[in-house]
């Protein structure tokens, strides 16, 4: 909402720097989360344009040449069915960072309406909302993935949605403790005593002021997550062959690790390093979003 | 010779966006048994300057630029970390604004009180228990062998303030440095506290140097006043010359801000607007306690187009029954009669067309606005709420309503952040008056704001209630304020209506006790009755 149609006044008003611009500005001044930010970016940009970039195709077996140490013709070398690794790596990252970054959405929407609600509400609403929560969070999360995955069938869109649902819990109990805190602002009360609904003041007042830590968890949720999917894959839980993701990869690499060692390492170095630049992006959000709590 | 003195102090800090000056070039001296008074608004660099001098301001980003700060013989300003903490507590010490933060809460009284005389006279734990306990008594705390083992929490604002200054003397300094010791307490307590500054200082024969934003407090203990602004001391004398011949513009702006009787506003008395009848709110305790009275049994009538000054001591239940005229709350028991209609137990939907009528104004402008919105979007908000305007004319009325409380067209697009306490407060009238209302509750609006800024709001409420010919219920702790712009006076204490009457009776002639002790309670009476002599002067 703006006013450029009274352009005759447009040229004197001031723009105001909103909290969001001035988080961006501390945000730039960290070296390390800037590295994160662009190897992020780098990676997304990579793995959405695998399929015209990848020098082979991922299920192109080479049986004859087995798995061979890096060269000039395969990069990174090729696995014991002699499929190029770098290839493979590359449409392992689509996976992960898929399962990462939907699982992570899943999660976000669910525990960020939850929270607030519950936050909002508060009084028994909330005891019963959280109580839940608590529930579910006592429940040991391994086997209600396996067991989701072993009732409905190994699928994809099915892992995102449970791991999602693992995660929301956490996420719930941040905004709900946001949400709590910033009710008793008087600006919060001021919204009431105009006759706002209490759906426009969670939505226009209470979430916009709560996402800072929100943010801050998201960044730190996608690795959390990135992990999972490589830990259930390695139990052989999630994506099974021939697609591949990195947990996959390095799964299989464990197994053949003392013949062909770049089979693991390859695949473990990108997750490690992308797991890397996630976290000190998160810890850099952090930091230019609640700039009190950093140490200047 | 001086105590300490001070010479030529300059603090500088060196941040991202330049150099600030806060302190420069500032001199002083502190003698015994003498109060300095240091006065100036928020930012004046009153507060860094004396915290400088212990070397309590973190360096960098700040610097001294210059000056010299002589005590005992030596220049505190050239002492390392190490010496400078000999000094700190036992040379000096300092009593903080708040002491509901300045205590530990998770240390006994007792505590808390030997730490420092452990730690700078190296005392056993049973000799520096006995002294805190002379020197609770000395402050004026009853029972304070016992109290000693109390903690923080089991004592009110002022008892705590009163542990805070035994603090600061346990150590037998020759200066304190009182940093608005009593802004945030009741005007009760905070006669009293400024009672046992004043008696201690003179028993001990102590230096004080007294920080404050409030001209009337100092008028009645300083022996000395500087004026601050912007880092440099404009003006500074003697008490006497201070108030009765300023020479700055500034001290002059000072004092004229000092809200005294003088209204223009006029109302028909006649018809009521609002008739609160029997009304009590009680909020149900945690398990296991009993449920609180905050307002118990009151009945006022509130009349169209006048000013109702609400007055009481903090827990005294005057926010409580200004949020349940309004709604906020739901009375327990009891009527609210809004213009005929019995809101008392309207619900939420019921009350959303009624919401455009009835307005709020809050303490803290710091809180009461949504710093993720514009201006332009906070003040859009209500309008396109209750449909004030279509969306054609949304531009043309916000800029109107930021006319109207006096703000710059050209930072419609600003956050809450980059406005200043006052600009801020006029955002958040702004506000409440976008509705066009009948009736606003002003809660405290000015009592968060320096005394220059707290002037000019006034101002501009009364202007406000003219123009729209509105009806405010004005809650204030501050009965110089409500006297200045109440039509009549409402007085609460516990929860209950102490006296109700027109501004001339409660001030001039109090039926209650209570009333009474309140306006004795009124810091620089002094101040006000040269100011009546002054006001027929060159002012």
């Amino acid at each position: 909402m703006n006013s450029t149609q009274h352009s005759e006044l447009l040229d004197n008003i001031i723009r105001g720097t909103s909290l969001w611009e001035d988080a961006l500005y501390r945000l730039r001044q960290n070296k390390l989360a800037m590295i994160g930010m662009v190897y992020l970016i780098f990676m997304v940009i990579i793995c959405l344009l695998t399929p015209w970039i990848a020098p082979y195709g991922y299920e192109e077996q080479n049986l004859r040449l087995g798995a061979v140490p890096p060269n000039a013709e395969h990069w990174l070398g090729t696995d014991t069915f002699g499929r190029d690794m770098l290839t493979r790596i590359l449409y392992g990252g689509r996976l992960s960072l898929l399962v990462g970054f939907i699982a992570t959405a899943v999660a976000l929407v669910i525990g960020v309406t939850y929270g607030a609600i519950a936050g909002y509400a508060g009084g028994k609403t909330d005891n019963v909302m959280m109580r839940l929560v608590d529930i579910f969070y006592a429940l040991p999360y391994m086997i209600f993935i396996i067991l989701l995955m072993v009732v409905f069938g190994r699928n994809l869109l099915l892992l995102f949605l449970a791991i999602g649902a693992v995660e929301w819990l956490v996420m719930a109990r941040i905004v709900r403790g946001q949400i709590q805190s910033l009710r008793q602002q008087e600006y919060v009360e001021a919204a009431m005593s105009l006759g706002l609904s209490p759906a426009a003041i969670i939505i226009k007042h209470l979430i916009p002021n709560a996402l800072g830590p929100v943010i801050v968890y998201t960044t730190l949720t996608i690795p959390n997550v990135m992990l999972l999917e490589a830990f259930l894959s390695f139990l052989g839980l999630g994506i099974q062959p021939p697609q591949s993701s990195w947990g996959v990869l390095i799964s299989y690499g464990v197994e053949t690790m003392e013949e062909y060692p770049w089979l693991l390492i390859f695949p473990g170095l990108v997750l490690t390093l992308t797991l890397f630049a996630l976290n000190f992006l998160g810890d850099g959000l952090r930091d230019a979003l609640d700039p009190k709590a950093s140490k200047d | 010779m001086s105590l300490l003195s001070v010479d030529n102090l300059s603090v500088h800090f060196h941040t991202r966006n330049g150099i600030v000056r806060a302190v420069d070039g500032i001199s002083f001296n502190v003698e015994a048994g003498k109060t300095f008074a240091i006065i100036g608004e928020s930012g004046s660099g009153k507060s860094v300057a004396c915290y400088s001098i212990l070397g309590l301001v973190p360096m960098p980003p700040g610097r001294f630029e210059s000056g010299q700060v002589m005590f005992q013989g030596q220049d505190l300003l050239s002492l390392s970390e190490k010496e400078l903490r000999k000094v700190r507590g036992k040379g000096i010490s300092i009593i903080f604004q708040d002491p509901m933060t300045t205590l530990n809460p998770f240390l006994k009284i007792g505590d808390q009180l030997i730490e420092p005389l452990r730690q700078h006279f190296g005392m056993d734990k049973k000799q520096a228990w006995q002294k805190g306990i002379e020197i609770l008594e000395e402050v004026g705390i009853k029972n304070a062998a016992q109290r000693m083992n109390a903690w923080p929490f089991e004592f009110s604002g002022g008892m705590r303030q009163r542990v805070v200054i035994a603090m600061a003397l346990v150590t037998e300094p020759e200066i304190i440095i009182a940093d608005e010791p009593t802004t945030a307490l009741d005007v009760t307590v905070q006669a009293q506290i400024l009672k046992l500054l004043k008696e201690l200082q003179e028993r001990r024969n102590i230096g004080v140097i007294f920080i404050s934003h409030d001209l009337s407090v100092v008028s009645d203990i300083a022996d000395e006043i500087a004026v601050m602004q912007s880092g440099v001391f404009v003006e500074k004398g003697n008490c006497d010359s201070i108030f009765n011949a300023p020479q700055h513009e500034y001290t002059r702006k000072l004092l004229a801000a000092v809200p005294s009787e003088q209204k223009i506003h006029s109302y028909d008395a006649d018809e009521v607007l609002i008739r609160v009848e029997d009304v009590s709110v009680e909020f149900a305790g945690a398990k296991g306690l009993e449920t609180i009275k905050a307002v118990s049994n009151v009945s006022i009538d509130i009349r169209k187009e006048e000013i109702l000054g609400l007055v009481g001591e903090s827990g005294s239940g005057k926010s409580t029954l200004g949020r349940t005229i309004l709604r906020l709350l739901e009375p327990s028991s009891g009527k609210v009669i809004y213009d005929g209609r019995n809101i008392s137990h309207y619900s939420s939907s019921q009350m959303k067309p009624l919401r455009r009528q009835v307005q709020m104004i809050f303490q803290d402008p710091y809180a009461s606005l949504n710093p993720r919105m514009t201006v332009y979007d906070t003040l859009a908000e209500p309008l396109l709420l209750h449909r004030i305007c279509s969306k054609k004319e949304l531009d043309e009325t916000v800029f109107a309503l930021m006319d109207s409380v006096g703000l710059a067209r050209e930072s419609v697009l600003r956050y809450p952040h980059e406005f200043s306490g006052g600009q801020r407060q006029r955002i958040a009238i702004g506000r409440a008056i976008a509705t066009k209302p009948s009736f606003i509750v002003a809660d405290e609006p000015v009592s968060a704001l320096d005394v220059t800024i707290q002037a000019q709001i006034l101002d501009l409420l009364l202007k406000l209630v003219e123009e729209y010919h509105l009806t405010m219920l004005f809650i204030s702790h501050d009965l110089g304020v409500v006297r200045y712009l109440s039509d009549r006076i409402v007085v609460m204490h516990d929860g209950k209506l102490v006296e109700t009457g027109s501004v001339e009776d409660v001030f001039d002639n109090p039926s209650q006790e209570y009333t009474r002790s309140l306006l004795n309670a009124i810091p620089g009476k002094t101040l006000l009755s040269t100011e009546q002599v002054q006001s027929t002067g060159d002012f």
